[in-house]
């Protein structure tokens, strides 16, 4: 198409890694704009007005948000290798499990690492390791939930694959464990390695150095929002 | 014994639920024959439903030659792409495609807010109120002038919305002490001009019956 591509993201967000990720592997040239979110640019509430969030896709004069919706577009407006299976009733399996993991690890599941009433964490993390128990057995011994290649619902785990280590470490919380998920744990290693997805993966050290030193203020809220 | 695939469409549905008439309607406007089947959420699943939507056991599931697709904006994608001689309720562009599916699954809100209108009291409640006032005017606006989300022709992101509209008028709005016609105007038009299609007029309950639900939801949770 030849139009210009830019991706507003943030350092260290999994769901701008989904859109970086899916231009990576279409072989996409963009250009990454990072947002600092505690002072948002004037070009991302323009684009973004309904959420304020990150990621934003520009494509030309054309905007995009919503990171699973900006990686279908991807694959729809780019030629390149498939992100999505081809046969409908694949692509309603992959849809239900990227939105899946949309639903059951939100923003309670992350702030459950932080809280420092354990009672309250146990028990989401009870709820959430029965869904890491679907995911598990949704991989059937596939390298990848896409088969042999990395595909909507990968793409869509990432933040399973790469941050859940990154807070595990953060907060002294054990939930991805190799014991009970095995094929995930193989899976996540496997997805980090990849070679597309390390060119726009951030470092697990520099995560854990942030997440650290934020250590006082994700507990603050964790807390405050569990009340 | 093995049991025989049945061949076709079977939608596993409940008569009010705003997430099964999404799926109704676009049937409906693709001319697509299917069985409906009403299933019983206020007592015990059926074992069709718990083996079809083990993970969430919930409707609406669509199943398509014995093989379940659940999630009704899932669905609505899966009759788009499994039946293409039908009429499409999607563009062709991938830009307009994106615009569609954020608006769509945006208009969930509609439904997660209200809900809390009526579940909750106090502050929760207010803040449903508030929260509320922005998706009304955020749908209003991307409404603008146009008589459909899409343009001239009705399609995805009015039948995943205009279900929503009978929950509205009148009880989000009598809960949440508000009016879409004065708060969203545009919208309100709009739900009056999808109720003109057949496909939405022959689906939908009139809001007075879906405030006696609410009632009946409210007394079987305790809810005062």
């Amino acid at each position: 198409m030849g139009e210009t591509v830019k991706l507003i993201g943030a350092f260290g967000s999994g769901f701008a890694h989904r859109a970086e990720v899916a231009l990576r592997f279409k072989g996409v040239p963009y250009e990454l704009i990072l947002e600092d979110l505690r002072n948002k640019s004037e070009l991302l509430l323009k684009h973004n007005p309904v959420h304020k969030l990150v990621p934003v896709l520009l494509h030309g004069d054309r905007s995009v948000c919503e990171s699973l919706v900006i990686v279908e577009y991807i694959d729809e407006a780019f030629d390149g290798p498939r992100l999505l299976p081809a046969d409908p009733y694949e692509r309603a399996v992959a849809r239900f499990w990227a939105h899946f993991i949309d639903q059951k690890f939100a923003k309670p599941f992350w702030m459950s690492f932080w809280l420092t009433d354990e009672e309250a964490r146990r028990r989401i993390l009870t709820e959430a390791k029965q869904n890491l128990s679907l995911l598990e057995a949704q991989l059937e011994g596939k390298p990848f939930f896409g088969g042999d290649s990395i595909g909507l619902v990968d793409i869509a785990a990432c933040a399973l694959a790469h941050w859940v280590g990154v807070f595990e470490e953060v907060c002294g919380v054990a939930v991805l464990t190799d014991e009970e998920y095995p094929e995930l744990c193989e899976w996540a290693k496997r997805y980090i390695n990849d070679e597309t997805v390390k060119q726009c993966l951030p470092s697990r050290g520099e995560l854990v150095a942030i997440f650290s030193s934020c250590k006082e203020m994700f507990r603050a809220i964790a807390d405050s929002q569990h009340k | 014994m093995a049991e025989e695939i049945k061949k076709g469409l079977v939608l596993l549905d409940f008569w009010v639920s705003p997430f099964g008439q999404r799926c109704r309607i676009a049937l409906a406007e693709k001319g697509l024959p299917y069985e409906y089947s009403e299933q019983e959420l206020l007592g015990t699943k059926s074992e069709l439903l718990l083996r079809s939507n083990p993970i969430h056991k919930k409707i609406p599931v669509l199943i398509h030659d014995g093989r379940p697709v659940n999630e009704s904006l899932v669905i609505l994608n899966y009759l788009e792409e499994a039946f293409p001689d039908a009429p499409p309720l999607l563009p062709a562009d991938p830009y307009a495609r994106a615009q569609a599916r954020f608006w769509a699954a945006y208009s969930d809100k509609v439904y997660e807010v209200g809900s809390r209108l009526w579940k909750t009291k106090g502050e929760a409640q207010s803040q449903a109120r508030a929260e509320m006032l922005q998706v009304l005017g955020n749908l209003d606006g991307e409404l603008g002038e146009k008589p459909f989300f899409a343009g001239e022709k009705f399609g995805f992101v009015d039948l995943a919305l205009v279900p929503f509209m009978p929950w509205l008028t009148p009880s989000f709005e009598r809960y949440g002490g508000f009016s879409v016609a004065e708060v969203a105007p545009r919208l309100a038009a709009w739900a009056d001009r999808c109720m003109e299609r057949e496909s939405v007029a022959k689906t939908l309950y009139p809001g007075e019956k879906v405030d006696e639900f609410i009632t009946l939801l409210k007394k079987k949770y305790g809810i005062e």
